[in-house]
């Protein structure tokens, strides 16, 4: 487990607690937008909607649009889930290190 | 060693380990028969969910549908795996957040009311009862092919050993049991596609073999197969968008796959059981790269299958033919009814010559005499030159029985590619463990729905702990006979409902669940009037389109694909009443709030910090 400073103390109405809420949230759903238009792109675009304009390229030996279709999409969604859980989990650490912060009255940009 | 006696061997040592497993996760408390105290590791549950995700219909017809519709299979890959992407990105965490046993405790309590829980509750029990209903259609299958035993001997041995893990170990056995069950699924799908792979091309990766040329004459497999389908009038491998699979068919399945994949309630309940909301990520990677390792390989199988079906079948004289087609004719997944000509032709239905011409078909649902009753028919018929009898041909293509059946492809392909009797024996336990995995986990919501969602939520919320635990115990003992009787007088429509799940799913429970985690707003009234909208217009669509013969009105969309339109009515009926009812109440404005944030003290800590056990 990481070191887990305690944050049960952060009072929820302290604007500074709003504010990083507020900021955690927003980048959230900005990374969550962001893969949704790949996971559209690669599964729906590339696998489905454009499959046959994709099928006159050659991947190796299969035709582009039925790679996508059947190996393509995927290893694009794998992919998708792996950066989603990488960058979320990140994005917890940094939140929990600034709430953190504001429970034990430091101002939050006092250090880099 | 006979293959049979592998059978036995591999069936019993992976039931003995099943059981051993069991014992040692019994549980005591309502905790640990849920949710498995919530403490399952995330590599651990995402072996667990892929398992309980990949039933009898991943694991024994997959592969067969890619094999028998080329690309436009690749909708089903797609949709059962983008459907996790979905899942990990808009419920997962939120879910895990929140931090209750069910997915109805999360629509009632976010959306205040017992009459959601009840629609959330009754969707749920439906879902599941038709997801078993297949798995047990499978056990009864291997267990009949493999082992000769009477399918229902077969469903009765099968249900034991649920029942007794279930039972006893509820979650955290179910749990435990499915991580063996994947290794034995994974094991069983990968060793013979491997072995197929080196044999036709050369290369020892499925994924790369697919893509390479045929060592016998040097032509790319591909390419070998879009030429075989063009000759014999089968719709091209390759290509998209043939016959009835428009574009926006297959965009429309493909969709309604993926959210109902992620609305369905037992793979949702699995990211209850991790530890952290960071696990519940993790978990969700885990599961869809054990998943993939299977839904990468089947359209490789799928291929090489088609190009042995194709190859080993059309043109042959009955001496010719290979010994599987004589093992699996027995079963009457593959029917042969000659022309006179003494020599198999195997075509597709590209034009009515060839389709006429066809000689290949399989059973359905036909019972064997009345299957028996067509061949004498049809030999009649060839006796008497056409003067007497029926041309057993025309009577199956009428009912829409030509082709083989798309089980044979996974349960037949080793014995096609002449693989040693072993592996021939894994694929039964793998299809056993594939389709006892998927069972257990469905038992487990129904019993959850049962006695959690429905008695101790709503009849008697002053329930002990005790109480609860019995009755979780008995409707899943209860829910076992069910799903065995299921499997024992199978309905005939399984195969059409399990598209219903998907299109509910997808209608009902997406929605809702996304829109209670994402929006603040919406409350009561427009959720339960966008659910009712959903379910009413996909359900009537589908029995309107399946037993009643109604056209796809709606833009040429076939049942399969519709729950995409039902979902995209649900989020419009829903955002457009939001506006004009007043904001859900503080209480679950705050639980949005919370559930939003990682931090803090939710419900989910609080259970955490509940003594376990």
């Amino acid at each position: 487990m990481r070191e887990a400073p305690d944050t049960t103390t952060v009072d929820m109405r302290d604007p500074r607690v709003v504010e990083a809420i507020d900021r955690y949230w927003r980048r959230n759903v900005r990374i969550m937008v962001a893969l949704l238009v790949v996971w559209a792109v690669a599964g729906l675009g590339c696998g489905v909607l454009f499959a046959d304009v994709l099928n006159r390229f050659q991947l190796g030996g299969f035709p582009l649009g039925f790679w996508f279709a059947q190996q393509g999409s995927i290893l694009v969604f794998l992919v998708l889930i792996l950066v989603y859980a990488l960058l979320l989990n990140r994005l917890d650490d940094q939140h929990h290190v600034e709430l953190a912060r504001i429970g034990s009255g430091a101002h939050p940009d006092s250090e880099p | 060693m006979s293959v049979q006696a592998w059978t036995f061997l591999f069936v019993a040592i992976s039931f003995g380990v099943y059981l051993l497993i069991a014992w040692l996760s019994r549980v005591s408390d309502t905790s640990g028969f849920y949710v498995a105290g919530r403490g399952v590791p995330a590599i651990a549950n995402g072996m667990a969910t892929a398992a309980d995700w990949m039933s009898a219909a991943s694991f024994l017809s997959m592969a067969g549908m890619i094999s028998t519709l080329g690309y436009t299979g690749g909708m089903y890959l797609m949709g059962w795996t983008g459907g996790y992407v979905l899942l990990a990105l808009l419920l997962a965490p939120y879910l895990r957040k929140f931090g209750h046993y069910t997915v109805p405790d999360f629509i009632g309590d976010r959306y205040e009311s017992n009459a959601a829980r009840m629609v959330a509750v009754v969707c749920a029990i439906f879902i599941s009862f038709t997801y078993v209903a297949g798995q047990m259609r499978g056990v009864g299958i291997v267990f009949s092919r493999f082992l000769e035993v009477d399918i229902t001997v077969g469903v009765v041995i099968g249900m034991a050993i649920v029942f007794v893990y279930a039972t006893l170990g509820g979650m955290k056995g179910i749990t435990w049991t499915q991580v063996a069950q994947y290794w034995v699924l994974i094991t069983a799908f990968l060793v013979p596609a491997i072995a197929i792979s080196f044999k036709l091309t050369g290369h020892a990766v499925p994924q790369i073999g697919m893509g390479s040329s045929l060592l016998s004459d040097g032509i790319p497999l591909l390419e070998k197969l879009d030429g075989l389908h063009a000759d014999l009038g089968f719709a091209s491998y390759t290509q998209p968008f043939t016959g009835a699979w428009s574009r926006g068919n297959v965009f429309c399945v493909t969709l309604a796959l993926m959210a109902g994949t992620a609305g369905l309630p037992h793979v949702i309940v699995r990211f209850y059981t991790v530890k952290t909301v960071r696990a519940a990520r993790w978990s969700a990677f885990w599961a869809l790269l054990f998943i993939s390792l299977l839904y990468l390989t089947a359209p490789a199988t799928a291929a090489f299958a088609r190009y042995y079906m194709i190859d080993s079948l059309h043109g042959k004289t009955a001496a010719e033919l290979p010994d599987w087609f004589h093992n699996w004719r027995r079963t009457g997944l593959i029917l042969w009814l000659d022309d006179g000509d003494g020599r198999l032709s195997y075509t597709g239905d590209g034009d009515a010559e060839r389709a006429r011409a066809n000689e290949v078909f399989r059973g359905g649902t036909l019972g064997a005499t009345e299957l028996v009753d067509i061949e004498v028919a049809h030999q009649r018929w060839l006796d008497s030159s056409g003067a007497n009898g029926a041309d057993g041909r025309e009577v199956l293509r009428a009912r829409g029985l030509s082709g083989p059946d798309q089980d044979i492809i996974v349960l037949a392909t080793p014995e096609m590619a002449n693989l040693a009797g072993w592996i021939i024996a894994l694929v039964a336990a793998g299809g056993l463990a594939a389709a006892l995995s998927t069972a257990s986990g469905l038992l487990l919501v129904i019993s959850s729905s049962v006695a959690h969602d429905f008695y101790f939520r709503i009849v008697n919320p002053a329930a002990t702990e005790a109480q609860r635990l019995v009755l979780g115990r008995v409707v899943i003992g209860l829910a076992v006979v069910i799903a065995g009787l299921l499997g024992i007088f199978p309905p005939g429509f399984v195969s059409q409902v399990v598209a219903f799940a998907f299109g509910l799913a997808a209608a009902s429970f997406f929605p809702a669940i996304v829109l209670g985690i994402f929006s603040k707003r919406v409350s009561t009234v427009p959720a339960m009037a966008g659910m009712i909208a959903g379910i009413v217009f996909t359900a009537s669509y589908i029995i309107g389109s399946v037993y009643a013969g109604m056209p796809s009105w709606c833009f040429d969309i076939g049942p399969q694909g519709i729950g995409a339109v039902g979902m995209a009515l649900n989020f419009a009926v829903t955002l457009l009443l939001a506006p004009f009812f007043p904001a859900p109440s503080r209480a679950v404005r705050e639980m949005i709030e919370s559930i939003h944030e990682p931090e803090g003290a939710g419900p989910a800590l609080r259970i955490e910090a509940a003594p376990e056990h």
